[in-house]
């Protein structure tokens, strides 16, 4: 699945990181996944434990923040709320929307000893 | 980690295309295939914090008055702030320049495995080989076959192996793209691993994403797999010489690829009868003569617009 290859993404960012920093070890990792992204918040947390073991973050807590999702309704022309892609319109009900936060997937912080 | 350079993930192979020798440093295989490769990542911007604690992380420190503990290392909060997917995007963006700069029109296609992605491009190659370049990256887990099949019609093509890897990424293609050298205004057709739900989140650096859906899928794939269908430009309604053979609701599957994706493009074809490849291959054209006017820095000539989805459905389909 695709969440293995984005965890082993951000492993690379986290040992860059600590490389660069002269650390040994990290304790735990902040992400920040939006809920109309394509990253299923649970399968990434199996994947990142799998890829993280014999590295310098192998058993750290990774913690993920989910970001709100929200669209540009065309027809109600005003932004709206939107909790999973393929919703509709929490107003309208309709589909003409125009995603607009909520889709990224970031590495915001680590602890490092 | 990427078999070729060391870097990236899987157990990736690139197979076909001819030797390319720029400044890139360069490994040689027993069997004489030769891998390039060029170091250009983004790095991540980090900063580092002493004794500071971070927006999201808990307190890494012992008490109030940041004591260290006697035998105990401080742990430290480091910010980041990166985009998971800067390094694909950004090998994605060195693709995307380089299509630029030499006028290639590239399209990424997806779909399931089965739908017709390649039948549908050897018909295109057989039918605009004499009037356009078209140099194609396959994407398989495993074997040429496909790419063998595009050789066969005089089209140059390159077999990307991902190994258990389930979808292209930008990195791959980098690679793919220095044995190929597609030669300038050529049309780049990459064909993704067969499947809906992976290659959506991997930019490759094309102008476009064409999802293929045959008809022998169902009409509610596109409610089922929003994300794929929601960042394509054109689907590919594949297979419509089977419809006399099927309960499929065409208007129901063009309500619900619209539902998804508003301004997706529609048009019914048939690699097999050819029909609607004449609508596919118009869409080709104008978005090959862009990429090439773009090239030249001229304005492109008015054009009559981008195929409208219903006209085109009911042209193809319908009438």
């Amino acid at each position: 699945m695709h969440e293995m290859t984005l965890a082993e993404s951000v492993l690379q960012i986290v040992e860059d990181a600590v490389r660069r920093e002269g650390l040994l070890r990290v304790r735990a990792v902040w992400l920040e996944i939006g809920q109309l992204s394509s990253v299923e918040p649970e399968a990434m947390r199996f994947c990142f434990d799998a890829v993280a073991r014999d590295s310098v973050a192998e058993g750290a807590r990774l913690e993920i923040v989910t970001t709100a999702g929200a669209a540009w309704c065309n027809e109600c022309s005003e932004p709206v709320a939107l909790a999973e892609l393929g919703a509709a319109c929490p107003r309208c009900g309709g589909y003409r929307l125009r995603l607009t936060e909520g889709t990224g997937m970031r590495v915001m912080e680590l602890e490092a000893e | 980690m990427c078999s070729i350079c060391g870097c990236g993930s899987g157990e990736v192979r690139v197979e076909g295309g001819a030797h390319h020798h720029e400044d890139h440093h360069e490994h040689r295989h027993a069997d004489g295939t030769v891998h390039a490769h060029s170091h250009d990542g983004e790095r991540a911007h980090v900063h580092a914090h002493g004794h500071e604690h971070g927006a999201y992380g808990l307190e890494s420190d012992s008490g109030p008055a940041h004591a260290h503990a006697p035998g105990l290392e401080p742990s430290r909060m480091l910010r980041i702030e990166q985009d998971i997917l800067a390094k694909n995007d950004a090998y994605a963006a060195q693709n995307r320049k380089a299509f630029e700069e030499k006028g290639i029109f590239a399209l990424n296609l997806v779909s399931s495995p089965g739908a017709g992605k390649t039948a549908l491009l050897v018909r295109t190659i057989r039918a605009l080989g004499d009037r356009f370049e078209i140099s194609v990256i396959e994407g398989d887990q495993h074997t040429s076959h496909d790419a063998e099949r595009i050789r066969a019609t005089g089209a140059p093509a390159v077999q990307i192996n991902t190994g258990k890897g389930c979808h292209l990424d930008a990195h791959m293609v980098t690679h793919a793209l220095a044995r190929l050298d597609p030669p300038q205004d050529a049309i780049l057709m990459i064909e993704n691993v067969g499947n809906l739900v992976c290659p959506a989140a991997f930019d490759l650096g094309e102008a476009h994403k064409v999802v293929v859906l045959s008809v022998t899928e169902g009409e509610d794939k596109p409610l089922k797999y929003p994300d794929m269908f929601r960042r394509a430009s054109l689907m590919l309604l594949n297979k419509i010489d089977l419809l006399p053979y099927l309960e499929f609701d065409l208007e129901r599957c063009v309500a619900n690829a619209h539902r998804t994706n508003p301004d997706l493009d529609i048009i019914g074809v048939s690699a097999v009868t050819g029909e609607g490849i004449p609508e596919w291959l118009t869409w080709l054209e104008q978005g090959a003569g862009s990429a090439c006017a773009a090239r030249h820095n001229i304005a492109a000539l008015p054009d009559s617009g981008p195929v409208g989805p219903d006209a085109t459905v009911e042209r193809g389909l319908m009438g």
